[in-house]
């Protein structure tokens, strides 16, 4: 081997170190501008009257997201008790009950579902729930939620509790404990800490979708009931950016502010809370 | 509770057919490829939505494939380990911001930095082509494919870099051994026998890109017209739907855009399945699409 075509070599092999690395700068990129963009507006345009008080009509300064603040909290307990139960128990079946080829059938139409747009999600639940309910409704709009976070939650459950030791469950089921009650007491019970992250990342997701919530929630003033419309802050923020008002615009960015910040806490903090899973699995 | 699944993938097949029944009844095939859109005269057709989809993701996929597979090459092949951990941490963080955050950002940050810096540049450079020609004026085609492109690139890269890392290492230690360096191994060894599986990643980011709403009906400037010129606005089958749903009029508008629908849930579905395939082919169960 020659010393010039080795020199090649090497030349090029730093060259591919460099340019993958600057792929990789070029991708983290966005989230930084991002970041510091969402930040450096919305925190400046935050104040106390955002928190509490209602939109203002149009024309009118000031105002705030209240509702739609309150709406995204109710819309996602909405969603929770939609999604998780079914979501949970389908995941446990998965992973403790079932046959191999129901089971691949199960996870490949649960993969279909998590590409399904969310937009279409919007269309469906209008046509289920809108139509026949005669108007949007805080109730249409968790539901669509709900019914989003079932694939998601299913999948991560599944997962988690594939990860509980074998050997626990051979352990109850020896001691003549039934096989339900060695899954709730056993299995879920070490995988619990798992379960509630894979919920809580599927919340955290739901909560930005606005597709979704296009046409089933109305986005209006407070709800007394569940069958009257709500706001939601994705939604407000999509209708505020696509005005031609400055003081929407204001408001946008302080919602979009506040939704980044609960998304990434909820990400950042689980990932704090199971580090030590993570850094054994990478 | 698992069978919810198929209940879930029956409910919205049958309920976007039953929503599009006036539309199917009355254009038929034709509604595929015709270009009105009229309410006047209630005439519709999904061309220029399908086109405009199909070219957004386009652009989506050529800025972001490259980049991807580079980013997860350097995370599993070359990158130094204490880089590698934070540095996927920041990938997890841009998937999870809301598609709502990120059309904001690209409408208020992103375009009019393109129109300012970057058009001019292209409009220059790359003028001679038909797609980099006429005036802009902010949200257009090209916009919506970039925006498109940031939010595919963490999906290409985490499943790549899982593809990357399912590579048995015994395939790099045989490449080493031969005297290759670290470089060469990725490419003979690793690169190539990943293959099948990376294009299953970047099929899955295609299937996103194609049913991605709210970002891009942000910046694309939703106009319903086919344009050679990227500096246009157009519009997508999703945010055609998002953009006028609310605005519809009468039976045959509403069953229209539910019939785009359900156009834009078999392209999604059968992209999907695919990449699916392919990678539960590359790598048995244990690869799963990142959300």
């Amino acid at each position: 081997m020659t010393a010039p075509n080795h020199r090649w070599r090497q030349f090029k092999d730093l060259l591919m170190r460099v340019v993958t690395f600057a792929c990789a700068i070029l991708v983290v990129a966005p989230l930084i501008l991002i970041f510091y963009h969402i930040v450096k507006q919305g925190f400046s345009s935050l104040n106390f009257a955002f928190f509490t008080q209602l939109p203002k009509p149009l024309g009118e300064k000031g105002g705030g997201m209240a509702n739609a603040i309150v709406g995204t909290f109710v819309l996602l307990a909405e969603a929770a008790v939609v999604g998780v139960p079914v979501g949970v128990l389908g995941g446990v079946f998965l992973s403790e009950y079932g046959s191999s080829k129901l089971n691949w059938w199960v996870r490949f139409a649960a993969d279909v579902l998590n590409g399904v747009p969310s937009i279409t999600w919007g269309v469906v639940v209008y046509g289920l729930m809108v139509v026949p309910m005669h108007g949007a409704s805080a109730l249409a709009g968790g539901v669509v939620l709900g019914l989003m976070m079932i694939p998601l939650v299913m999948r991560t459950t599944e997962e988690v509790l594939q990860l509980v030791p074998g050997g626990y469950r051979e352990a109850a089921l020896a001691l003549g404990i039934a096989k339900w009650k060695t899954i709730v007491q056993i299995v879920i019970r070490t995988a619990l800490k798992g379960i509630v992250t894979g919920v809580l990342l599927a919340l955290a997701r739901v909560a930005g979708e606005t597709a979704p919530l296009l046409f089933t929630t109305g986005n209006l003033g407070w709800a007394h009931k569940l069958t009257e419309p709500i706001a939601a802050i994705p939604l407000q923020i999509y209708v505020y950016a696509i005005s031609p008002y400055d003081d929407w615009h204001r408001q946008a960015w302080a919602g979009a502010f506040i939704l980044l910040l609960l998304v990434l806490a909820i990400n950042v903090g689980v990932r704090f809370f199971t580090r030590d899973r993570f850094q054994s699995k990478t | 509770m698992a069978l919810a699944v198929f209940v879930l993938v029956a409910l919205i097949g049958y309920e976007l057919a039953r929503g599009s029944q006036p539309a199917l009844h009355k254009f038929g095939w034709h509604f595929l490829f015709s270009s009105d859109w009229d309410p006047g005269s209630d005439n519709y057709g999904a061309l220029p939505f399908i086109f405009g989809t199909l070219v957004s993701s386009l652009i989506a996929l050529v800025i972001a494939v490259p980049i991807s597979v580079a980013t997860a090459v350097y995370l599993t092949e070359l990158a130094p380990l204490w880089v590698r951990q934070p540095l996927i941490m920041f990938i997890e963080l841009l998937a999870a911001i809301p598609s709502v955050i990120l059309g904001f950002w690209g409408l208020f940050v992103m375009v009019p930095w393109l129109h300012d810096h970057l058009f001019p540049g292209l409009r220059s450079m790359l003028g001679f082509l038909p797609l980099f020609r006429g005036p802009d004026y902010g949200p257009c085609m090209l916009a919506a494919g970039i925006i498109l492109a940031i939010m595919i690139v963490p999906i290409i890269t985490s499943v790549s870099r899982e593809i990357l890392r399912s590579v048995p290492g015994l395939q790099r230690e045989a490449a080493y051994a031969l005297g290759a360096t670290r470089w060469e191994v990725t490419r003979i060894a690793v690169l190539s026998y990943a293959k099948k599986g990376i294009f299953g990643a970047v099929i899955l980011g295609l299937g996103r890109a194609l049913g991605e709403t709210m970002a891009v009906t942000m910046v694309i400037g939703n106009s319903p017209q086919f344009v050679a010129s990227l500096f246009q606005p157009g519009s997508t089958l999703a945010s055609w739907i998002a953009n006028q749903f609310t605005e519809a009029i009468g039976d045959l508008f509403y069953s229209s855009l539910f019939e785009l629908g359900l156009v834009l849930l078999g392209v999604t579905v059968l992209v999907n399945i695919f990449a699916q395939l392919l990678l539960k082919t590359f790598a048995g169960p244990s690869v799963k699409p990142q959300h």
